[in-house]
């Protein structure tokens, strides 16, 4: 079987996993729709267009990020019953096919929520973007895929640590903050159509392949840490 | 073989002690020179802080690339040779320690400094941002070592210390261009505009001196985290029955 073949199955298996229970993105969409509203009640944004351009944005990747991390563990904890995650380690296929597979559907799971929560926040923020929207199609996935992928490596750092709820947003949220700058940076230049997202955009994608590499070669010194 | 290994840690410590008081007489010297230097024009006797504001921040960018090599030698080294990996695990703690440790000096007087230049504690302008995320990643650091389970402590903090050391500079880069496309209120240079030569001698006696107290306490730490891991290894041995000689 070829890396893509193993990538292929690990995919395969997560997204029949969540098809069967739909555990994460229920938890998710829900969750983050909950953000939305506190937030919306918190700043009042209709009252305001401009502010609410303004911090539209970060609002959303606030909530995303959030979301997602209400998920990422639980992606894992799934593979530590009945010792599947041991069984990995035995199997004769590269160990980083096994991270590539679920952070792609960490990564689907997360784009699904994003769709529905963008036409929610232009409705119940009164959103009009100054700026051309169809940024948004390059802009989120590749801030998405930033905060997933490194997601999904944290949460396997921190499977077997005491407390790894508490731990996971510990040791993510230092490491992701240019990907959260640059993502929240360019969302808000499309929204205020102020400036260019373009230097965000290559942010993102140098940070997407910086921390993708990295993690994929760690990943088999993660796993095998004992 | 007992009295070998008493007898290196009693000559381990007499030149550890030399090196303290050499550390103390340098830093005498330069906390001499830091009160005496001409007092500065706008800041008055203020700005003296900057004598130990600046070698704490210059010298907490040095521990991480430290850290992240002492990690690095640690994976490098897990497979082949036990001993020379608990050295460079060892040598992680201690230096991302004193990073955390600089760092925080650091921020302390920087926003002592800051109040005294600016008016203001805080500003989230380039470099203090910068810095501030440099000391989150390494507090976050030594929280995963205090979290994780006693087998992988060292295995998933050197990953994450080699994360930490590739984000600095992205950090950097990605917070420069967000503050210079919105750009905060205008402060000056501070000391970065230069500084008059009468005040030199402060600055590179404290500079020396700090340099000095952080590879004593950087030493001390390793010597502690060793010997932690030498009692570990007894303990562990202990338990399995007999004592046996560690290898």
């Amino acid at each position: 079987m070829s890396y893509a073949a193993h990538v292929w199955t690990h995919l395969r298996k997560d997204l029949r996993l969540e098809w069967r229970s739909k555990d994460s993105i229920n938890g998710m969409l829900f969750f983050s729709l909950l953000v939305v509203s506190v937030f919306a009640i918190a700043f009042d944004p209709t009252a305001f267009p401009g502010i609410s351009r303004q911090i539209s944005g970060g609002l959303m990747t606030v909530a995303v990020l959030f979301a997602a991390m209400t998920a990422l563990s639980q992606s894992w904890v799934r593979e530590t019953q009945n010792g599947v995650l041991d069984a990995h380690r035995l199997a004769p296929a590269p160990l980083s096919a096994l991270f590539v597979g679920k952070a792609l559907a960490n990564f689907l799971f997360v784009s699904a929520v994003e769709l529905v929560l963008a036409p929610v926040f232009a409705v119940f923020y009164n959103l009009h973007p100054l700026g051309e929207v169809w940024k948004l199609l390059l802009i989120l996935p590749l801030g998405t895929w930033a905060l997933v992928g490194n997601g999904t490596f944290f949460a396997a750092l921190s499977l077997r640590t005491r407390n790894r709820e508490t731990l996971l947003p510990l040791v993510l949220l230092p490491i992701s903050i240019p990907a959260l700058l640059a993502m929240i940076q360019a969302t808000t230049a499309v929204l205020t159509g102020e400036f260019e997202p373009t230097a965000w955009l290559k942010l993102l994608l140098a940070y997407d392949v910086v921390f993708t590499m990295a993690s994929v070669l760690l990943f088999e010194t993660i796993l095998n840490a004992d | 073989m007992v009295n070998d290994t008493s007898k290196a840690t009693a000559s381990r410590s007499g030149w550890g002690l030399l090196w303290l008081a050499l550390t103390l007489a340098v830093l005498a010297v330069g906390f001499y020179h830091a009160m005496t230097a001409p007092t500065e024009a706008t800041m008055g006797n203020l700005y003296r802080v900057f004598f130990y504001h600046f070698p704490h921040t210059i010298l907490s960018f040095l521990f991480p690339y430290l850290n992240c090599g002492a990690s690095l030698l640690y994976l490098f080294w897990r497979g082949s040779s036990r001993e020379r990996a608990l050295k460079a695990d060892a040598f992680a703690v201690a230096s991302a320690e004193v990073t955390v440790l600089y760092a925080s000096v650091g921020l302390a007087t920087g926003m002592l400094w800051a109040r005294a230049a600016w008016g203001i504690w805080w500003t989230w302008d380039a470099r203090l941002t910068t810095y501030l995320l440099l000391w989150l990643l390494y507090v976050s650091y030594l929280l995963l070592r205090s979290f994780s389970a006693a087998g992988q402590t060292a295995v998933v903090s050197a990953v994450l210390a080699i994360f930490a050391a590739i984000d600095i500079p992205i950090c950097y880069m990605s917070i420069r261009w967000w503050r210079t496309q919105h750009p905060a209120p205008v402060f000056g240079g501070g000391a970065d505009s230069g500084i008059d030569p009468s005040m030199y001698p402060a600055v590179w006696w404290n500079l020396v001196g700090w340099t000095m107290w952080g590879a004593f306490v950087l030493g001390l730490r390793y010597a502690i985290e060793r010997r932690r891991q030498r009692q570990d290894a007894a303990d562990a041995l202990a338990y399995l029955g007999e004592p046996q000689e560690a290898r």
